[in-house]
């Protein structure tokens, strides 16, 4: 089965294209930006900077 | 699990641990389930093919406002209730909305060109957008000039509610003046105008949309719970570092006293 997208098919796939970049980017964002803090928080731990709590920084509960 | 529970970070972080692949997984699902459902969609009658592109720019222009709308709550949060994760919430989103409100306004703009027979037209819709998509970047500049997030927080959040008043000007805008725009079809009195072969791709869609913004914003407020973490314990070591320079520098001052008093 083919899908006609007819004589502004550029702009249909451009669409789709350009919401398909900006929600990858999104996530690399967040994925990148997740990596970076807990990289730092491994680093000040490793550091000996603890939280007041006592707990390492890197726990959960 | 409470909301107050939520309250914690450390509570916060364990659930989005557990939540998150979960809620990954679901938005794949839906969103892969609605491409399809889009893909296999009619050609309108009088559009043609380029109805496919109200499947990807709907479910972003309700996101646009819906994420605002968080933004608010989570705004009241801060300034009325104190709650601690109030302000990340909204600092999380802030990012995300301004990601959806651009694909708004490029996907409008792509529909527009075939349709309308220009990219942009400075009616009451589309400005209102825009100005929404400023307020977005405004709100952004706004968190990373404070560096203090507890001061930049009660500014952004006045800043949100005060533009707020914006979201019933974009959704009203179609009303009230003669725009380009066409009219509501979906959310209106009298229920929805379009013909169901639209209509469900179009839901399936947006609420893909919606799972992708639950789960981004999760995992964005994790980031910035961690962020703030990793302030904390830097302050916490900068002054642990100026206490100790300090004691050195006292006892050194000690023992050159002492020198000189024995000279």
């Amino acid at each position: 089965m083919t899908m006609s997208l007819g004589p502004y098919a550029s702009f249909i796939v451009t669409s789709y294209a350009a919401a398909a970049l900006v929600v990858a980017i999104l996530i690399g964002w967040i994925v990148l930006d997740y990596r970076s803090q807990t990289r730092r928080l491994r680093e000040l731990d490793r550091s000996g900077i603890t939280r007041r709590s006592g707990r390492s920084a890197m726990d959960r509960p | 699990m409470t909301l107050i529970d939520l309250a914690n970070p450390t509570r916060f972080l364990a659930l989005t641990t557990r939540v998150l692949p979960w809620l990954a997984a679901a938005t794949v699902i839906l969103l892969a389930i609605g491409l399809y459902q889009s893909a296999l969609a009619p050609d309108d009658y009088l559009q043609g093919a380029t109805v496919k592109i109200m499947f990807i720019h709907v479910p972003n222009a309700w996101l646009s406002m819906f994420v605002w709308g968080v933004m608010s709550i989570a705004s009241l949060g801060t300034l009325v209730w104190r709650h601690p994760l109030a302000d990340v919430a909204a600092k999380a989103a802030a990012p995300i909305g301004a990601a959806f409100t651009f694909l708004a306004l490029l996907t409008g703009s792509l529909w527009g060109r075939p349709m309308w027979g220009t990219y942009w037209e400075w009616d009451a819709r589309l400005t209102s957008v825009l100005i929404l998509f400023l307020m977005y970047l405004g709100l952004m500049a706004l968190w990373r000039a404070v560096e203090d997030p507890s001061r930049a927080a009660r500014a952004a959040a006045v800043l949100t509610l005060v533009g707020a008043i914006n979201l019933p000007i974009i959704k009203f805008s179609v009303d009230w003046w003669n725009t380009l725009h066409q009219p509501a079809s979906v959310m209106r009195m009298g229920g929805s105008s379009l013909d169901k072969s639209f209509l469900i791709p179009l839901l399936v869609m947006a609420i893909a949309f919606t799972l992708l913004f639950v789960t981004l914003h999760l995992a964005a407020m994790r980031n910035e719970i961690l962020r703030r973490r990793v302030r904390s314990l830097q302050m916490m070591q900068a002054s642990r570092i100026a206490f100790s320079s300090e004691m050195g520098a006292g006892s050194r001052h000690d023992n050159a006293s002492k020198e000189i008093g024995a000279a």
